[in-house]
């Protein structure tokens, strides 16, 4: 059975379509990429899926459970966490607060024991910090840098922070928009990596978008190719570069950088 | 908590809420700090012995300002919610007080729960709803909130009208009554402190770093599994209950209150407390609300243009110190 299930999904925005029937999965432990040209409604998908779009039509199932009424919140609790397409990291807290933030939908201690530090609310403080250390640990970031304001980090690191965060949150399917936008080649090679060690030994699937379509032919089990909200090719990296429908997508587009990469 | 190496020290992150601000730097370890705080409390100890009675009494009130500041700071400096009517959780705890008292015979600390949890009830019903929408609607709810409040209180029987309530006895505590200026000092020099350990315990927990997540970015921080609106809601219940508190206290230092007590010029004397010292810094905000009452009082000779000068004073001190008084310090 698939992890996250998309059926039939549209959206619009005052009466303009920006997502016409879209019908997606995602298998539980893949790698799976979303690409397509600028515009074709990607983010969309990603905000429908986290609660943050109410689509008019369809449904988003997730581990069997239907997320489409939730609140972003909701859809976190219940196993999916996401990156932004421009990094959100909290300005003005330190790498390790803004990874803890991922702990805060798996504990629970509210205001009357913090004031009182009982004993159960000390031992939460430290398991928060323990699981943000490791995320932090895991993505790559130096014990060096915990303490240092988020946003002071070289973009790169930043990225990564975000990852973390998101890691941090305990998901099964982790959402990345974008992940390698703005990165060197050696740090692209490094999130190849990542990626894969985020599904291997965590057992985290993960949806992308990207537009390096280099590095999602590298890493995906699976590519869909969305145009104009519509969902037009499904297959392996191999079949995705010799469909005609999406060489025509791309060549029609702005995007013909990509489509030569294809 | 066992340490491993490389594990993040407790310390490390206390020192980042900039709680202390630019203190950080002076105080940079934690026993200077212990030194710091034991010096000023020994000198707020020994103040009403040193200044006498009218310097004890405007003291008194800074105090008081300084908690509803402190509670104020909850809302406004932490989970940035723009509350313009919070002189009206100031009032629902002076008036549980007053009411209950005077009219019922309750003895002052039984009132005083009513008085939280009053406050409490009003702060959801206010918060509830309006926490759900973005941006500024807060700011105008609570204004009109505020205005409600004080209009109720001067036009309803049980609140005495316009002339309000008088009359209302003076606590015992353990055999110790607490009647004369100093007595009163006192009482307001510990919930100070008592307020000032429950901001900074707030701060450093769970909770606290989801009002500094979701007032840096609400979007980011619903996507890391934040309610929002339930984050936000604890906020402005906790900093009701803070106002509701310091309006018991003040209702009973007085022995008398009315409307005029809760008027929206006092919600924005707190509020000016708050942004003069130092949005989120504790010691900020404690600055501040003692600027706000010894200010004027400072400038007494100067008649009737003490409030222009000292309207004159804030807003150059807002000019060049747009983050507040309080040096912003500790971010590296």
């Amino acid at each position: 059975m698939a992890l996250l299930e998309l059926n039939a999904l549209s959206l619009g925005f005052a009466g303009n379509r920006v997502l016409n029937d879209v019908t997606f999965a995602v298998a539980p432990g893949s790698v799976v990429s979303l690409i397509g040209p600028n515009g074709a409604g990607k983010t969309s998908l990603f905000n429908c899926i986290t609660g943050f779009y109410k689509p008019q039509r369809g449904s988003v199932v997730f581990d069997g459970s239907e997320m489409l009424r939730l609140k972003p919140w909701q859809v976190t609790r219940a196993g999916i966490a996401r990156t932004f397409q421009n990094v959100r990291l909290f300005r003005q807290m330190s790498v390790l607060e803004n990874v803890m933030s991922g702990q805060h939908c798996r504990t629970s201690m509210g205001a009357i024991s913090a004031v009182l530090r009982l004993p159960a609310q000390r031992r939460e403080e430290a398991k928060i910090r323990e699981v943000a250390a490791e995320c932090l640990r895991f993505v790559g970031i130096a014990n060096d840098e915990w303490h240092r304001d988020a946003s002071t980090l070289a973009y790169g690191h930043q990225r990564r922070v975000e990852i973390a965060r998101a890691l941090a949150t305990n998901p099964k399917l982790l959402l990345l928009d974008e992940p390698a936008a703005g990165l060197t080649k050696g740090e692209k090679d490094e999130l190849v990596t990542l990626i894969r060690r985020i599904r291997d030994e965590r057992q985290v699937a993960v949806l992308l978008i990207e537009h390096d379509t280099g590095l999602v032919m590298t890493i995906s089990e699976r590519v869909s190719v969305l145009d104009h909200g519509v969902m037009i090719a499904e297959g392996t990296p191999r079949e995705i570069q010799s469909n005609p429908r999406v060489i025509e997508a791309y060549l029609g587009s702005e995007d013909a950088e990509a489509a030569l990469a294809l | 908590m066992a340490l491993e190496p490389g594990s993040p020290g407790p310390q490390a992150v206390e020192a980042r809420p900039s709680a202390w601000g630019g203190l950080t730097v002076l105080l940079d370890t934690p026993a200077k700090r212990v030194v710091a705080i034991v010096a000023i409390l020994l000198v707020m100890a020994v103040a009403p012995q040193i200044f006498g009675a009218y310097i004890t009494v405007i003291l008194t009130n800074a105090l008081l300002y300084a908690i509803l500041a402190l509670g104020l700071n909850i809302v406004v400096g932490y989970a940035g919610l723009l509350d313009l009517g919070y002189a009206a959780f100031f009032a629902v705890g002076a008036y549980s007080v007053g009411i209950l008292t005077t009219e019922f015979g309750w003895n002052f600390w039984a009132t005083l729960p009513v008085a939280v949890v009053a406050a409490a009830v009003a702060g959801v019903v206010i918060g509830g709803p309006t926490l759900r929408l973005r941006s500024d609607y807060l700011a105008i709810v609570t204004l009109g909130f505020g205005e409600i409040v004080r209009i109720t209180a001067r036009n309803l029987q049980i609140t005495g009208a316009a002339s309000g309530i008088s009359g209302i006895d003076q606590p015992w505590l353990y055999g110790w009554h607490i009647v004369s200026q100093s007595d009163f000092y006192y009482v307001f020099l510990a919930l100070a402190v008592v307020a000032v350990l429950v901001s900074v315990r707030l701060a450093n927990s769970r909770l606290g770093r989801a009002w500094l997540y979701v007032r840096h970015d609400e979007d980011a921080a619903e996507a890391m599994g934040i309610d929002r609106v339930r984050v936000k809601l604890a906020a402005y219940v906790i900093g009701a209950i803070y106002g509701s508190i310091g309006g018991a206290f003040f209702a009973v230092n007085l022995t008398a209150i009315s409307p005029q007590s809760f008027s929206f010029q006092q919600s924005t004397l707190f509020l000016m407390a708050v942004i003069l010292g130092g949005m989120g810094k504790i010691p900020g905000v404690i600055l501040g609300a003692f600027v706000v009452v010894l200010g004027p009082e400072f400038l007494r000779d100067l008649g009737s243009f003490r409030y222009l000068v000292f309207a004159v004073g804030l807003l150059l001190i807002m000019l060049f110190r747009p983050g507040g008084i309080w040096p912003a310090g500790g971010r590296r």
